[in-house]
């Protein structure tokens, strides 16, 4: 089951989750990073949408997950959901060649894609949470599946529209329990946990 | 006639290394051969068994970063003059600090346009 509460990614300072970090900050950092890689990368002006917090499990769903974990001080994972058609119209931009049906160019576009705007997102959080280190993507495509986070953390689900479909760009951070993260590029946790 | 360059490409993302390529052929640059890497592991290997005239590397990689990859081909006097370009999605401060301490010609963050590529490579390579 899905929670959702709606918060204003326009504006800075409310919906504090976390001391140093609130989620209204993180929604408007998740929005300016996407909109600049699809702008730079693609040539596509996306279309934002009604930012919201997820409890528990993001969309129950079909289609195209990438998932890019980040540990340091603060710890978490960044995704992109988009159906396999809207994957396929990205990789098109992003490669500049037609993909009728999802493949290894489609996933692996669409995995580079979040890297960048889960990477730039992080950059961004640095400069006051401290140096954190990103993981290679991992992408799935299928039906009738769930993500979850094993922690039971919330997640800042920011969708956006483009000709009619949609994708989301979520994240969930939280302050690193294991005081013991001396090196920044300490093993990652496993946020997920998948059915296919 | 110019001679023409070859060039080493490192990234773990083929698409990266397709629009890389892209770019690097609509650039006024003589380019010859174009070889891939997807680690520094694999770069390495490329880099002993070919003359490249110029390296575009990620940072973010498994097996070998990019970081880990320049320092050691820093390290071999054969390629200290040899121009590497950082192109990554980091983008603070200190880690374009630390690529250029150790050895970075240049650096481009991700996400780039291809002009922003051709001109840090303009800046790069003789005319």
């Amino acid at each position: 089951m899905t929670h959702e509460k709606p918060i204003d990614a326009s504006v800075t300072g409310g919906g504090a989750a976390e001391p140093g970090l609130s989620k209204d900050e993180l929604a408007l950092a998740i929005r300016v990073s996407t909109e600049e890689v699809f702008s730079t990368m693609l040539g596509l002006d996306l279309a934002v949408g009604e930012v919201y917090v997820a409890k528990d499990s993001v969309e129950p769903s079909s289609g195209v997950v990438s998932i890019v974990g980040f540990a340091g001080p603060w710890v978490g994972s960044g995704s992109l959901y988009c159906s396999g058609p809207f994957a396929c119209k990205i990789a098109s931009f992003f490669l500049q060649e037609q993909f009728a049906a999802v493949n290894e160019d489609v996933l692996d576009s669409v995995a580079e894609l979040t890297n960048m705007i889960i990477g730039n997102v992080k950059t961004h959080l640095e400069n006051r949470l401290g140096a954190m280190g990103l993981s290679t993507p991992t992408v799935i495509y299928g039906r009738n599946f769930q993500t979850r986070s094993v922690r039971n953390q919330e997640w800042t689900v920011v969708p956006f529209t483009l000709d009619g479909d949609r994708m989301c760009v979520q994240m969930c951070i939280m302050p690193n329990p294991d005081e013991t993260h001396q090196t920044k590029r300490a093993g990652f946790p496993i946020p997920h946990v998948l059915s296919i | 006639m110019a001679s023409l360059l070859d060039v080493l490409i490192v990234d773990d993302s083929a698409a990266i290394r397709k629009i890389l390529q892209r770019v690097l052929k609509q650039a006024e640059i003589p380019i010859g051969e174009i070889y891939e890497a997807g680690d520094g592991v694999e770069a390495l290997e490329v880099l002993r068994k070919q003359k490249v005239g110029l390296v575009l590397s990620d940072i973010n990689m498994p097996n070998m970063d990019g970081l880990e990859f320049l320092t050691r081909l820093r390290a071999e006097p054969a390629w200290q003059k040899l121009p590497v370009v950082m192109v990554s999605t980091e983008g603070t401060h200190g880690k374009v600090l630390e690529a250029v301490e150790r050895g970075a010609s240049g650096y481009v963050r991700k996400p780039f346009t291809a002009d922003q590529i051709k001109e840090k490579l303009a800046g790069l390579l003789p005319a």
